[in-house]
Formats: C-alpha cells, structure tokens, sequence
C-alpha cells in the first residue's frame, strides 16, 4: 500500500514536470486567487481597526451661540456630565480655540492675515465623547429637547456617524468586489486546471490503457493526476505566502500611517496559522478538486 | 476456467439506430492450462470475445464465467482483480516507447503493487525466458518487430497470469519470427497458462493441431479439439 503510495505521487510528480509549460500556467492563476483571496482576509482586518478608531475618536462638539454666558455653558455641561452614557466633557472657550488655531497654524501668514481681519471667529465649544458610539443619539436627543437648547448653534456629530458608515460602505463594497472578482478567478483556476489534467490524461492515454488491462486499481490510475493537482496548489500556496509577506513587509510600514496606525505586518502574523490554511484550501483544494472532476469525467476507469 | 453461456454482444452505432451483432449466442468452455486457437475473418467477432474475457466489454445476454466471477455483473472496482489474472500480447505490441524494455515490464509490476524487490527479482527472469536479457537497456525502436513481440509476451507474463490472451500477436511478423512467438506461447502453455491465441494465420493453426474455435459472422461454427484451418 505504502509503495504504491509512493509510486502516485512519484508519477503524479514526473507528470508536473514532463508538463512543465501547463503546470506553471495552472500555478500561475492559482496564485491571482489566492493572493486576492488572503488580501480580502487582510481587509477584514483593516476595516475592523479603521472603524474601531473613527469610533474611538468619534466624538459629539457643541458650538454655543456667540452670545451665550459661560456660566449657562458651565450648568450644561454640569448636566451632560451628570448623564450615565457621557465618559467626559470638555469645555473649550471660544478664546482657547482661537490660541489652538493660531498656535497651529503660526507659520502660514496667509491664514494669520486672513485671521487678523475678525475679531474671534471661532464660536465656545463642549466635546463630548461616550462610552460607547451607540449612545451618542442618547445624547444628541438629550440636547435638542432639554431646555439648553437655546444656547446651541450646531451639533457636530452626523459628520462622524456618515465618517464611520462611509468606513464601513467603502470596505464592504471592496469586500463584495473582492469575493466577485475571487470567485470568477476561481472559476478560472479550475477550468485551467481541469484542462492541464484532461491534457494530461490525453497524453497518457497509452499507459493509462496498459493501467487497466493489467488490472492497476482505479487509485493508481486516478491518483498521478490528482497528485499533479496537488503539487500545483502547494506551489502556488508557497509562491503566494512569500509574495504576499514580502509585500507586506516592504509597505506595511508605508501604508501605517493611512490606516490610522494598523500594523499589517504583526496582524498577518498573529493570524499565520489561519492564513496559512485559507491559502491551502484555496490552492491545493482547488487543484484537486479539478484533477478529480477531470479524471471522472476523461478517465475510464 | 472460463465458459461462455449463451453470449451475445450488440454494439449500436453513434446515432443510435442501427445495430451490429458482434457475436451471437456464443457457448463454450475452456479449461485451465488449455491451449486454444481463434480463426475467424475480419468482423467475425474474434477480437470481442477476448474483450469480453476482459471485460473490456460486458455481454448484451448470457454469462460469462472466469473461475467462478460472473464477467457480466461484476462491479468495475472489482475488474482489476480480474485483470490481474490475465496477461494480453496485442498484434501492435503496445510498448511505451519512452521506457527501455526493462521498464515496459517492470512498469506491469509497479501498476499492480509489487515491492521493489520482486520487480528486481522477476524482471530478469522473465527477460531469460524469452530469450532477451541482453536487451534490457533498449527502447522499443531500437528493438526488431519480433523482439518488441518478445517483449510484449514478457510483459504479459510478468505478473503470472493465469491466462495469456494474444490477439493476432504474428500478424506484423515475417513467417520465421511468427513461428518463434508461438513456440514461446507453447512453452507457456507447456509450464500451466491457459493460453488463447486469436489468428488467421492458416500455417499456423494446422501446425498447432490445437483446439480450435471458429468465428463466422459472430456465431461460433465449429469447435474442435485438433482443428485444422477451414473457412
């Protein structure tokens, strides 16, 4: 058993390579598929940690009337304070955020000119961030129906919901493309690799006859093919793993800063094993799977 | 060892509307170590009786039995059982041309599971038998038409068959190495293999003076213990 065992996959490898040219062909689309299969993994994590910081930073501002009294701010905030879904509330003065703006932006003379033309533009302010993103509304109809209402210009907060809901629509709409584009190259793969097998299969229809007039078992006949499949995928795996690591390594940290900090690097890591087994899956799964469909199909056996 | 029961075989054509009556109603029995001869004209039905002996085909009706296995019913994951018991010599030799000779014969063994040592043991001997040994190491094309025939009855007798089926095995050789293949298909014989030789060679089968089976357009006319050549 363990011989012949030995013989498949001895056969099943001298068949790869005899058929080089197609076997490079069949790996070739095999890596797209898994590279664009691994990069829709990474994504998932991307996503999860540029929504979880958006909702980390997201905050609610109040701007007050200019001609609101500070001590009518200060009662406000006493009572947002007071509410059980607010973690803090931080007063800025419309004379503190003119120092901030000018501070940043001392350098452009433009802006300080421009600046110097107002008295204060800026408006007093109260941020504002909960426990968690989901009680932000609580706190939104708290403000419009309590009776500080009068002292409130405007409420910034639909801006950082449409932020994190934009977050969310783009990285799942990329998500669904990915999983489209994932499956018509799978598709793809597979035709690819069921041809080279049924090539195959063609090209040894001599030996495949000797096979089974001497009574060789179905296995042994079947399996060359199957193993040829096999042997493409785990190629296309291998190639696909350093491929994708190299890249993360070279751009991870290029690309840090865009993704608010998100370390790709210790992410695919920290999911090696997981990864590893997706691309297995897609690759060698793939692979046999087709060599399989082809050999019931072509093989006579 | 084998017996045919009343067998017919029906090919249709691809369109499906036209039948051919490879064999009709065809009943005989073959013992062990028997030495039996096939004549028949082109079409009479020869090469789909030793098809069906391999189950290659299977029967339109009737049985047909190969030491107690109904050919007709068995399943097909348990034919390579079967087919292990039988050794075929085609009229083309069918030898891989990209394996020398050793590797034609040793590539038999390695298909049905033999151990290494086995394969190093009995390659040789069989080589000896047919009077090869020292041709081993060549490729079919650098083997004569009755050297690659040689080749080809080491191949089917490496796994001990318990029957040797040979269609038209002469039929691409001059009269002098005709002669020498069925000498080396008596000798089998001689040492216990059934052996069924498919031929219309008629020099042939009056020297035999061998049981003789006659096909003529699917019907089998006569069945002689030392028959002679008769169509």
């Amino acid at each position: 058993m363990l011989t012949s065992l030995k013989r498949i996959i001895y056969f099943g490898w001298k068949d790869f390579y005899s058929s080089l040219g197609l076997s490079l062909a069949t790996c070739f689309i095999l890596v797209i598929v898994i590279f664009l299969i691994t990069s829709i993994f990474l994504l998932k994590g991307i996503s999860e940690h540029l929504i979880a910081s958006a909702r980390e930073k997201a905050d609610i501002t109040i701007f007050l009337k200019e001609d609101s009294l500070e001590e009518d701010i200060l009662k406000l905030k006493e009572e947002l304070v007071k509410m059980p879904e607010v973690k803090e509330v931080e007063y800025v003065s419309k004379e503190q955020a003119l120092e901030k703006f000018t501070k940043e932006h001392k350098d452009e003379p433009e802006i300080m000119r421009a600046l110097g033309l107002f008295n204060n533009p800026f408006l007093s302010s109260l941020n504002i961030k909960a426990f968690e993103a989901a009680q932000y509304q609580a706190v939104v109809s708290f403000l419009e129906n309590s009776s500080f209402s009068n002292l409130i210009k405007e409420v910034d907060y639909s801006q950082r919901k449409l932020l994190i809901e934009r977050i969310f629509g783009i990285t799942e709409m990329v998500k669904k493309a990915g999983i489209i584009i994932s499956f018509i190259l799978a598709v793809i793969a597979i035709l690819v690799a069921f041809n080279t097998v049924r090539l195959a299969i063609y090209n040894s229809r001599e030996e495949i006859k000797i096979q089974r007039l001497v009574g060789a078992s179905n296995w042994f006949i079947r399996g060359p093919f199957i193993v040829q499949g096999a042997i493409a995928g785990f190629f296309s795996v291998v190639f696909s793993f350093f491929m994708i690591l190299g890249i993360i390594y070279f751009l991870g940290p290029k690309i840090s800063f865009f993704l608010s900090g998100f370390n790709l690097l210790n992410y695919f890591l920290n999911n090696l094993g997981v990864i590893i087994l997706i691309q297995l899956a897609t690759g060698v799964g793939i692979g046999v799977i087709s060599s399989y469909i082809a050999t019931r199909k072509y093989l006579d056996v | 060892m084998i017996k045919f029961q009343e067998v017919s075989k029906t090919f249709f054509t691809r369109a499906g509307h036209k039948q051919i009556i490879a064999l009709k109603s065809v009943s005989f029995e073959i013992k062990p170590a028997e030495f039996v001869t096939i004549v028949g004209k082109s079409g009479a039905g020869k090469t789909t009786l030793l098809k069906l002996i391999l189950a290659e085909e299977r029967p339109t009706r009737g049985d047909i039995f190969f030491n107690g296995d109904n050919l007709g019913k068995i399943k097909t994951a348990k034919l390579p059982r079967i087919r292990r018991k039988i050794g075929t010599v085609f009229q083309d030799y069918k030898l891989l041309p990209l394996k020398t000779a050793y590797e034609n014969i040793a590539y038999i063994l390695k298909a049905v599971g033999a151990e290494e040592s086995e394969i190093l043991r009995n390659v040789p001997e069989v080589l000896g038998i047919v009077g090869l040994a020292s041709r081993a190491q060549n490729f079919p094309e650098e083997l004569s038409a009755g050297e690659r025939q040689r080749i080809a009855i080491a191949r089917a007798l490496i796994h001990r068959p318990k029957v040797i089926l040979a269609d038209e095995p002469t039929g691409n050789l001059d009269p002098y190495c005709a002669l020498d293949i069925i000498k080396l298909l008596l000798k089998i014989n001689e040492i216990g293999t059934t052996v069924i030789l498919s031929t219309h060679d008629k020099e042939i089968i009056n020297r035999l003076g061998k049981r003789v089976l006659t096909l003529e357009q699917g019907a089998l006319i006569r069945d002689e213990e030392r028959g002679h050549f008769i169509l």
